[in-house]
């Protein structure tokens, strides 16, 4: 009964930290944070001051501020100068983000956000599918990440705080995003634009691995043939497989994440549960309770021993 | 089975089940370890716990007061051994539970349990 593994912690705090950046593409948005936190504090210190002196200043100091030359310089050159100054400043500095330059060498993902899930797409240099995947997202350290981003039904907004900006997934559209993490670890996203119902349980997790643990993720993504059995026999005959594909299964559907690889992910349920036989089980039979409102129905027919099968064979898909 | 009865008799386990956990101290350090080690192993997603507002799962059945409970699961006597055994490998005890084992330590077991004793209604 001791030689179980360790559970696998998810990592990452929640809400994802913003201001702590962990790669090049978080680093202006961190900068240009501060600038304008304490160029604001700066300018509300001036104005509070000003406020003063016109309550309770002496009259020769409400006079002089009541000036046609204090209206001129505080009221129109400040602004304009500093308000040109930075928008001109603030566009360099996120120019990189939103990828209108691409060096050609990055690693391509097509992220679809749907209600309230993500499809993740693996591309090739050409822009061909390799892999599919939900939810998550596994890349190298130190290699930039060009994220093609999609939606298919209404407004999301992908957002990791500690590896690039934000940007909204609008149906129909794709929108560009540069990515990057300087050292490994798990940083967690969230939608960042309401979409109705559950969105704030719309959560996303990126895992940044070493180039040769990358490798190693890699390769093992061709699914094996996992060992079926009762599982599989209960996942087909209660409608799963409607909804949810498992490659090398005859489980095709569509309409939900992609579950060939389910039991290596961190999370279930869109970046919000840690994902382990015990939160399978909860997920599978009342999802409803823990995601108000999300497509999968809560399936209370299965008693104990079903739905341990289905989880077993569920987790088993490394 | 033989191996771990042996063991179980030579450690002087309080049941000599082998899905036992030897209890530690349930002080409140071990109180608080074990409610964070059930946050994060997401036991929320079938019970609702006391204190944490999501997830709150219906699968089972919910924990607040379980310090009162005279029975696990209506067949154990509330031990603290026997409890810290049951949450990490139910079906050992109860065959046919849709609770499953879950990975974690010994100590999060101990911890979980003297967490769950904790909780008076």
């Amino acid at each position: 009964m001791n030689n179980r593994a360790d559970p696998v912690p998810i990592g990452g705090s929640w809400p994802p930290p913003v201001l702590d950046p962990a790669g090049p593409f978080s680093e202006p948005v961190t900068t240009l944070a501060w600038a304008l936190l304490i160029g604001g504090a700066v300018v509300l210190l001036v104005v509070l001051a000003a406020l003063g002196i016109a309550l309770f200043g002496s009259a020769r100091l409400k006079a002089r501020l009541g000036g046609e030359k204090a209206i001129w310089i505080g009221g129109f050159a400040f602004p304009a100068v500093v308000l040109t100054g930075l928008l001109i400043w603030g566009l360099m500095l996120t120019s990189s983000l939103s990828a209108t330059r691409i060096a050609g060498d990055e690693m391509r993902v097509r992220i679809v956000g749907e209600m309230w899930w993500w499809r993740v797409h693996y591309l090739d240099g050409d822009g061909r599918e390799m892999l599919r995947d939900a939810n998550e997202l596994h890349i190298p350290v130190g290699r930039p990440v060009l994220l093609e981003l999609d939606a298919a039904d209404v407004i999301h907004s992908f957002w990791v705080p500690r590896l690039g900006g934000k940007m909204d997934m609008i149906p129909g559209r794709t929108n560009r995003l540069l990515i990057q993490a300087d050292r490994p670890g798990v940083y967690k996203g969230q939608c960042a634009e309401y979409c109705g119902g559950p969105h704030a349980l719309m959560g996303f997790v990126v895992i940044a691995h070493a180039p040769e643990d990358f490798a190693r993720w890699q390769a093992s993504r061709t699914p094996a043939a996992a060992a079926g059995g009762r599982g599989l026999d209960l996942f087909l005959s209660s409608g799963c497989a409607a909804c949810h594909t498992i490659r090398g299964t005859p489980a095709n559907g569509l309409a939900g994440p992609d579950l060939t690889h389910v039991g290596s992910r961190h999370t279930l349920g869109a970046g919000i549960l840690p994902n382990n036989p015990g939160t399978m089980a909860g997920w599978i039979a009342d999802s409803q309770a823990i995601k108000p409102g999300n497509r999968m129905p809560a399936y209370r027919q299965f008693d104990g021993a079903e739905l341990r099968a289905i989880g077993d064979y569920l987790a088993a898909l490394k | 089975m033989i191996g771990a009865m042996i063991i179980g008799t030579m450690t002087m386990l309080p049941a000599c089940h082998p899905a036992t956990i030897e209890p530690g101290e349930a002080d409140s350090a071990a109180v608080a370890r074990g409610r964070a080690a059930a946050e994060r192993l997401g036991c929320g997603a079938c019970h609702a716990m006391p204190g944490i507002d999501w997830p709150k799962g219906t699968v089972g059945p919910p924990l607040a007061g379980f310090g009162d409970r005279a029975l696990i699961a209506g067949r154990f006597r509330n031990d603290a051994a026997v409890l810290a055994g049951f949450v990490r490998d139910a079906p050992a005890l109860v065959p046919g539970t849709a609770m499953p084992p879950v990975a974690m330590t010994d100590d999060e077991a101990r911890d979980i349990a003297a967490w769950l004793q904790s909780l008076r209604e």
